[in-house]
């Protein structure tokens, strides 16, 4: 019973009478004092959280919006929804993209919706351009975002669907835009390189396409374009009639017309939104993609805990701890964990449960890392390489143990095998911040720079290299320690004035709209959200076939 | 209770060949079953499916579609009777049941044929032979000519003398052909002429009676039975008074209103006038029943009518029982003190029908059929199933629904309630109609006439009513849960069973789901916005008002149930999701909503709603008055079609040049087939949305 299932027409459980798993967490006391002010405290940070998403789902002003539905065109979210299979989840990623980024300049979601989502029964990178932000032009950040997507949809092996309807490049900004590596010419040697690993790359013109963006219709492997909103060309009219003196419409010099009569450019012909989203869902279908699934996977079962208690018990005192099991045991399926060493290096809990029926490692810290814990992290994101199990990682995390004892006990080393074991899991990898993610705990629990196919935070989180307490101090212990040298006082008020200023700092950069606006995460979610968003982000992830993993030198 | 069994001959009738279709074949053959006698059914090319076919215990082909080559061929039928070694041949009603001549070959044969001797039936098959005989025999007959002299002036004479108005009639006439009232002296002749025209055509003969004709009469019936031994009895009377186009709608009995007295004359004029004429079987004495309760025959029906059930519901009797065992030469099984009255019974007639248009008849397939549930006192007499088809080369009638209860007002009531749920998706019926019919105050209070329906035409015919915003948030609920189903069905035969991609909760990452679905009603298009709730619930807006619904689709018996909510009141309307509509029953009545197709679908579907003109329903085309190229206006005759023995002229919808006739004359149009495609005239293209 051992052997793997690859496909199960009706899913077989292996588990038997004697096999019954103990059932992980516990009843909070919901009239604790604490409970009650964690909860509440997360409640506020989780309807913020709500109200600032549901103004940037709105996109551009009002005026914008009106604009552009008067033109017979959908709002990019509608676009979406009608690309969907009906009424199916949709996986959006970082709704925060370009927050508070731009000064006064305004860009919701970056000007840009990209997220995962089923079309016609396949799990697809869906990327659309919102023209009533700043006319869909590609800011920086929206060029990041837009890669983003395109990396994702690389990991996991995911076809791509582009609703087009930009105005190109932001041309005050081109110098942040144009001529890097990961600038705007990336999108298209994405698409090519995608294309050639067999992931489908469909556009579906709706608007414009200028310039640098008549690429992606003429790059992808499958392009429709709608009648009289649609265009595609390399130079608008007023660059034709700069360059050449030619005058000319838009729509003659680049509709639908043009690309699916004469030119080629696109191949189908869409009357409206509508009829291109319902093309679009025909190209997929005709796809002929199978997703394989190369894990078992089990009949789904809810957690016995609601999700909501995770408001209670987290909290957003970063300071007050809490057993990660009992997180744990909100997202899982049936409440059910395997802990694996549960009684050795205890401040890393470490086991195997599923998710929506997916199996998955879970690694979650409960306290600073000591050496055991993270050769005990290491030993097991080996078995899960090994056994090709998805890896979670729950990170809440001020870092490895400090101190002349540890030091001497080699916790750099045994750090670095956590951190090389991390960085070589080829599994499909997943990192939710759910408190603090401080320092090398940032890199051992799998932050943004160990490619996690995916990484959320949530409301509660902070992110920075230590805390600002910390930094604080720092920094003001080295103040004093040279002013002492001098000769000269530092008194306890001018030691506050500088304090002041660092930790006021570190807490800004330290917070999860920050993080999120400059695209260093994939989306802050609502814990009660989060067996959902794992659940969702699994299921993409397996569309990708297996890679083997090979782990570099652990130092001994 | 006196039964009585037979001494003597009897002919055995072990083996009954019906030589009918639909749910009087399908009557016949429950008692044959019941009796021990094996059925034998015969068939055209359209019943090769039909439920009488696959009920029988033999079943032969008799023909093509039209019934002169098959269900009204005398050769066929008796070939078939002596193939199957039949004892007797039972004609049911219509086809060959009073054809003189059907039965003298049955005789011939040998072959036993289940009604009255042939003499009984020519009879009574000629008007104003049948009056004389019922004059002489001391029944009463209202006063009229009936003469030889067809003169005009001396048809008119007679006319002036009986007093207008009057009605004319042919001598051969029935089922309302050949029949025209003249109110005075002034239009006569034109009503004369019409008639005989009529009847010409009909039946090839324009004899014709004047009589006085009675305003706003009942139809009053006496079922009445007789044996070979001499014997003849009466089942009481049955009020069949509502019609339309002249055809019974709505039956019942006893007659409401009538006494004891009454019923009793009714019951011996009836008798008398069978035993008048040898009358052997199951027959029916009518009556035209004036406001003062005096009655006149009319008519005698030598077959069992199609309203029988209602007589055998209030006599707990069973009439083709009787009819086997008195053609079997068995003694009748009650005689007339045996037989008590007992309670009220009601049948409806479940029409294809559009009451709408002139109760224009329809043809076409039950897509979905459910129906109340059969017991003691409620019977559904049908012959058809869901997904059989209504044949537009025989009669529309889909079902007759017979109940039964202890006086008229629990009966009617009855009636009602089961009539609601009497559903049927894929063509028109009376059903809605049969509500606000039977729901009328008059009819309530037994006030009926032959003119009910034109007297309270506009009570029957409400205008109709826009479903209420509770209605459209169960209709978006349950094409929300139709399509739910649909991606649960998806998601667990592929390969990757529990994703929660699969899922139909609308889940939105930090926002709340937004659907505008925009819905059909007739020719009116509603916005209900939807909202996906985190709990499974949902909440609709329509206009201004805001709903909060939940709701799960239940099995029960074969059709579905939305069980829902709609701001907390619960209800389980009938949900029945085809296509793109969604029928809702429920006891307020019920509902058709529809998702409109998008534009670019609409030049892909066949309904051809967008272009040409479409056949109203099954039927043969007889005329094309259009070629390809021509330029019409709306309105203009494009093709005349005959459907259901009637013509129909269609026109063009819009104007605009044909593009392309698809039919010739002769052939045969689906109903819902598009006839032309018609190129409209160009005109501005409005917004796309």
């Amino acid at each position: 019973w051992l052997l793997r299932c690859r496909v199960l027409p009706l899913p077989c459980t292996r588990t038997y009478y004697a096999d019954r798993v103990a059932r992980l967490g516990s009843q909070p006391d919901k009239h604790s004092s604490e409970y009650q002010e964690n909860y509440e405290r997360m409640k506020v940070l989780v309807d913020q959280l709500r109200d600032r998403t549901e103004k940037i789902k709105l996109g551009g002003g009002e005026k914008a919006r009106t604009l552009h539905t008067s033109r017979g065109k959908l709002l990019p979210r509608e676009r979406i929804d009608r690309l969907l299979d009906p009424g199916t989840p949709f996986l959006e990623f970082s709704q925060f993209a370009g927050y508070e980024l731009y000064g006064k300049e305004d860009v919701p979601a970056g000007g840009m919706i990209t997220g995962i989502g089923r079309v016609s029964g396949v799990e697809c990178v869906v990327v659309a351009n919102d023209a009533t932000v700043k006319g869909g032009t590609y800011y920086p950040i929206t060029v990041k975002k837009h890669l983003r997507a395109q990396e994702i949809a690389q990991q996991n092996h995911l076809p791509c669907i582009y609703l087009v309807d930009s105005g190109g490049a932001n041309l005050p900004r081109q110098a942040d835009v144009f001529p890097d590596r990961d600038h705007f010419g990336r999108i298209f040697y994405n698409q090519a390189r995608l294309s050639s690993e067999g992931i489908a790359q469909i556009a579906v013109v709706m608007g414009s396409c200028t310039a640098g963006g008549a690429y992606v219709p003429a790059m992808a492997d499958e392009s429709i374009i709608v009648q009289k909103q649609g265009t595609i060309f390399l130079g608008g009219p007023p660059l034709v009639k700069a360059a050449t003196g030619e005058e000319v419409s838009a729509e003659d010099l680049g509709g639908a017309d043009l690309h699916c009569k004469k030119s080629g450019v696109t191949d189908h012909y869409a009357l409206d939104d509508n009829h291109a989203l319902h093309l679009a869902r025909k190209t997929v279908r005709s796809l002929n993609y199978r997703k394989n699934i190369e894990v078992t996977v089990e009949p789904t079962e809810a957690p016995l805990f609601p999700s909501d208690e995770l408001y209670g018990i987290v909290g957003d005192n970063l300071k007050r701890n809490f057993d990660v099991r009992e997180v744990i045991a909100r997202i899982v399926d049936g409440s059910k964990f395997d802990e694996f060493k549960a009684f050795y290096g205890d401040t890393l809990v470490t086991g195997f449960s599923r998710i929506f029926g997916y199996p998955v490692g879970i690694i979650g810290n409960n306290g600073v890392l000591f050496s055991e814990s993270a050769k005990k992290g290491t030993h097991f994101i080996e078995l899960c390489c090994q056994r090709n199990i998805p890896l979670i990682f729950l990170q809440n995390i001020t870092g490895f143990m400090v101190g002349r004892e540890y030091e001497a006990g080699g916790i750099a080393k045994d750090g670095a095998k956590m951190v090389t074991a991390v960085a070589c899991a080829n599994v499909p990898k997943m990192t939710v911040i759910i408190g603090g993610s401080y320092g090398a705990g940032n890199y051992g629990m799998c932050g943004r720079a160990y490619s996690p196919r995916f990484l959320y935070m949530w409301p509660n989180s902070r992110i920075s290299v230590m805390g600002g307490e910390q930094a604080a101090t720092v920094l003001a212990t080295i103040t004093k320690d040279q002013r002492t040298r001098e000769g000269k006082e530092f008194t306890a008020e001018q030691e506050a004035a500088m304090k002041e200023p660092i930790v006021r700092r570190f807490e800004e950069e330290g917070s999860p709209y920050y993080s999120s606006a400059r695209l260093w995460d994939d989306g802050i979610i609502d814990p009660a959200d989060t067996r959902l968003v794992l659940g969702l982000s699994l299921s993409a992830a397996l569309n990708a076939p297996t890679k083997k993993t090979h782990f570099g030198v652990f130092r001994m | 209770r006196g039964v009585r069994f037979v001494s003597g001959e009897v002919g055995r009738i072990e083996k009954v060949l019906i030589a009918n279709r639909g749910e009087i074949a399908c009557r016949v053959m429950r008692t044959a079953k019941k009796m021990g006698v094996r059925s034998v059914a015969v068939y055209s090319d359209a019943d090769r499916h039909s439920m009488h076919v696959a009920m029988a215990d033999e079943a032969y082909h008799i023909g093509p579609p039209p019934s002169q080559q098959s269900y009204l061929s005398m050769e066929k039928v008796l070939e078939v009777a002596k193939r199957s070694g039949s004892h007797a041949v039972h004609p049911g009603y219509g086809f060959l049941s009073e054809n003189t001549e059907f039965a003298e070959a049955c005789k011939q044969e040998g072959i036993i044929f289940i009604g009255p001797p042939s003499s009984a039936i020519r009879d009574m098959g000629i008007k104003s032979t049948s009056k004389h005989i019922m004059s002489a025999a001391g029944v009463p007959i209202i006063g009229g000519y009936h003469g030889e002299d067809q003169s005009n002036e001396r048809l008119q004479a007679e006319a002036s003398q009986i007093g207008f108005p009057v009605m004319i009639k042919a001598v051969r006439g029935g089922g309302g052909k050949g029949m025209r009232i003249a109110r005075s002296d002034s239009d006569f002749l034109e009503q004369l002429e019409s008639a005989r025209r009529e009847a010409r055509k009909s039946f090839n003969d324009d004899v014709m009676l004047v009589e006085k004709f009675v305003e706003d009469p009942r139809h009053v019936e006496v079922q009445v039975f007789g044996d070979m031994h001499g014997n003849a009895v009466y089942l009481f009377e049955r009020d069949c008074s509502v019609q339309r186009r002249h055809q019974k709608i709505i039956e019942e009995a006893p007659g409401p209103g009538i006494s004891p007295d009454v019923r009793r004359k009714l019951g011996e004029a009836a008798v008398r006038a069978a035993k008048a004429v040898n009358y052997v079987g199951a027959g029916t004495v009518e009556f035209i029943m004036d406001a003062q309760h005096d009655f006149y025959f009319m008519e005698m029906n030598t077959r069992l009518q199609v309203e029988h059930p209602v007589s055998e519901m209030i006599t707990g009797t069973d009439l083709v029982e009787w009819q086997l065992r008195v053609a079997a030469g068995e003694r009748l099984p009650l005689l007339q003190e045996d037989i008590a009255l007992s309670g009220h019974s009601f049948e409806a007639r479940i029409y294809a029908e559009d009451p709408n248009n002139d109760f224009l008849p329809g043809a076409g397939p039950l897509l979905h059929l459910s129906t109340p549930a059969a017991d003691q006192y409620t019977r559904i007499e049908t012959g058809v199933r869901e997904g059989d088809e209504v044949s537009a080369h025989y009669d529309p009638m889909i079902a007759k629904l017979v109940v039964w209860g202890e006086d008229r007002s629990a009966a009617l009531k009855k009636l009602r309630y089961c009539l609601r749920q009497y559903n049927i998706v894929g063509l028109n019926t009376n059903i809605d109609f049969l509500l606000s019919l039977s729901g009328h105050p008059e009819f309530e209070a037994g006030r009926v006439s032959t003119s009910f329906i034109p007297q309270h035409h506009a009570d029957l015919f409400p205008a109709p009513r826009a479903p209420s915003g509770e209605t459209l948030c169960q209709a978006a609920l349950g094409l929300l849960l139709q399509e739910r189903k649909h991606t649960e069905a998806f998601t667990q035969a592929s390969t990757d069973p529990f994703s929660p991609f699969g899922s139909s909760s609308g889940w939105r990452n930090n926002i709340q789901f937004n659907r505008n679905m925009r819905l059909q009603l007739g020719d009116k298009k509603v916005d209900v916005v939807v909202t996906y709730n985190s709990d499974g619930s949902y909440r609709m807006q329509v206009g201004q008002a805001v709903y909060h619904v939940t709701g799960a689709v239940e099995l029960e018996g074969g059709a579905s149930f939305l069980h829902c909510s709609v701001n907390g009141v619960k209800s389980r309307p009938k949900l029945v999701v085809l296509d793109d509509t969604v029928h809702l029953f429920s006891m307020e009545g019920s509902a058709q909503v529809s998702v409109p197709v998008p534009k670019h679908l609409a030049g892909v579907s066949g309904s051809g709603q967008q272009g040409g003109a479409v056949a109203p329903m099954t039927g043969t085309i007889e005329k094309v008055l259009v070629k390809a190229g021509d330029k019409v206006t709306a309105g203009d005759p494009l093709m005349v079609m005959i459907a259901m023995k009637m013509e129909h002229t269609i026109r063009a919808p819009k104007s605009g040049v044909i593009k392309k006739v698809f039919f010739v004359e002769g052939s045969q149009a689906s109903r819902h087939a598009a006839l032309v495609e018609l190129e409209e005239e160009k005109e501005e293209e409005g917004s796309s949305q």
